[in-house]
């Protein structure tokens, strides 16, 4: 659906750009930063970069079942509205330090936004 | 249930079984080691079947492309029919020329090997005892300066491959050594970033080529290089370093130790509170973090809030093997 808002963002040298700045702010932030304790940052930060694509609407083979599964792990452990809200404004942050447009940015809050159901497992 | 198939034989795989936990659970002998995707050891083949992307991460791509993926990493949805690698996988044959002691626990192999192409300083061989026994070392030389190819080995204590350096072999023998491996090396694109080097005990080897690698790419940021111990008899090479560092303008060389008042030039504390005290933001900078997993895992994750990018942090983390 989102094609041309992936390459308007900047493709994937958008995501590469993003994901450092995405993933300090996280791991920085101690009310979210708890989920993010993987001992393998390699790791951690290639999912983040799986997220951010589908985030920014470019290709991905992501299903809404894989994110209901992929983040009921977390779920478990207490994942809510407030950590989602969190994580979509440290996104918004991060594109904004980018100079991504205003409306890209409420393009991409959208595209989250159609994936909280799932993501929180309800 | 589905089945890994080698050498006309199947062995089931149970739900959660890597194909290394198969076979060897069977009874097959597959040489490995890290058991962590890190050093290669239990490559494989699949001619039949599919695997998935994760157990080819790292491999070069004309290894992907033929098939070639890692046991440990391997969790196949279905039959797999699997083969053990060819030459092109292979090993090398190495003759030892020197063995010296750097400090009380830590020797100095230099090898020699015809059959080696290009290596990069900072990445390591595997050095095979026996048949499936190999552990990792990283190559302290570089090429272009050492003749041969040099490992710094730690005494472990009951270490069998560490152990069996130390203490059975000798100069003249020939050993079995993989091709070089691993990402952790300089790359002379940008000669004016500024380099931080992260080690700790052995850890020092793969820094110790990639300095002087740098250096002889003409490197003219500058370079950070923090070395640390408990205590002092465990730095080495440290008179090499200062007088590396006296050559070069844009070097500096700090010896630490974290478990003993320091004496002359030493200093106090873990290589990262050290770094991270002296240097505080890190936006731009170049990190090389070798040595201790707990060091390097940390390391990974102060040095990146305080600005370093994930993409210019390369690290080899000494991990124990599980086999
Ligand atoms: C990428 C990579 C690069 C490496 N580079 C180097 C290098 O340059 N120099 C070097 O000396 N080593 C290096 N290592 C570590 C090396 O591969 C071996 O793990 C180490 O030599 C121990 O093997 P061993 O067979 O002697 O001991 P093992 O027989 O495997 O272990 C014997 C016993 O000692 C314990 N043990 C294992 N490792 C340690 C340790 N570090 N400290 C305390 N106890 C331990 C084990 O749990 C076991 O109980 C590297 C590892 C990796 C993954
Ligand atoms: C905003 C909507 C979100 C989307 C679209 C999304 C998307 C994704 C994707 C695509 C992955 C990679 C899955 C994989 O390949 O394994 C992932 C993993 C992950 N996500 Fe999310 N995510 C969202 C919200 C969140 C929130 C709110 C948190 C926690 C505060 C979170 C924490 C994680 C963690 C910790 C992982 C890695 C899980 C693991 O280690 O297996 N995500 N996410």
């Amino acid at each position: 659906m989102s094609q041309a808002l992936f390459e308007k963002i900047g493709g994937e040298p958008a995501v590469n750009a993003a994901v450092d700045i995405f993933y300090r702010k996280v791991l920085a932030d101690d009310r979210v930063n708890g989920f993010f304790d993987d001992v393998d940052m390699d790791r951690q930060a290639a999912k983040q970069k799986a997220f951010l694509t589908m985030a920014f609407g470019g290709p991905n083979h992501y299903t809404g079942a894989d994110m209901r599964r992929g983040h009921a792990h977390l779920v478990a452990r207490g994942l809510n509205d407030r950590h989602f809200d969190i994580i979509v404004e440290h996104l918004a942050a991060t594109l904004r330090e980018l100079n991504v447009a205003e409306a890209s940015i409420d393009q991409v809050a959208a595209i989250c936004e159609s994936t909280r159901k799932d993501v929180l497992g309800r | 249930m589905p089945e890994i198939l080698l050498d006309g034989k199947g062995y089931a795989l149970a739900d959660g079984e890597t194909v290394l936990d198969a076979l060897t659970r069977g009874g097959a002998a597959v040489p490995s080691s890290c058991r962590s995707g890190v050093c290669q050891t239990c490559l494989m083949r699949a001619v039949e079947g599919s695997i998935p992307a994760e157990s080819q991460k790292g491999l070069k791509g004309t290894l992907q492309a033929r098939g070639y993926f890692l046991a440990c990493q391997c969790m196949p949805g279905g039959t797999l029919r699997v083969e053990r690698p060819g030459a092109e996988a292979g090993r090398l044959s190495a003759t030892v020329r020197a063995i010296t002691p750097l400090n009380r626990d830590i020797v100095s192999v230099a090898l020699e090997c015809s059959d080696m192409g290009d290596y990069r300083a900072g990445q390591f061989i595997n050095v095979f005892k026996d048949g499936t026994v190999s552990r990792s070392y990283s190559l302290a030389s570089a090429p272009g300066i050492d003749p041969h190819l040099t490992l710094h080995v730690r005494k472990v204590a009951e270490g069998r491959v560490s152990g069996w350096i130390h203490e059975t072999l000798r100069v003249g023998d020939t050993v079995a050594i993989s091709q070089p491996l691993g990402e952790c090396f300089y790359l002379p694109s940008d000669p004016e970033q500024p380099l931080l080097l992260l080690g700790t005990g052995s850890g020092l080897a793969p820094l110790y080529g990639i300095i002087r690698d740098a250096l002889r790419h003409g490197h003219r940021g500058p370079i950070h290089l923090y070395h640390g111990s408990r205590h002092k008899d465990g730095l080495y090479l440290t008179d090499e370093l200062h007088a590396l560092a006296r050559e070069h303008a844009s070097v500096q060389y700090h010896p630490c130790v974290s478990r003993e008042e320091p004496s002359g030039d030493l200093r106090r504390g873990r290589v990262v509170d050290l770094a991270l005290g002296d240097l505080t933001a890190l936006a731009g900078w170049r990190v090389f973090l070798c040595g201790h997993p707990d060091m390097v895992q940390s390391a990974r994750k102060r040095l990146y809030l305080a600005g370093a990018s994930l993409k210019d942090m390369y690290a080899d983390a000494f991990i124990r093997s599980a086999a």
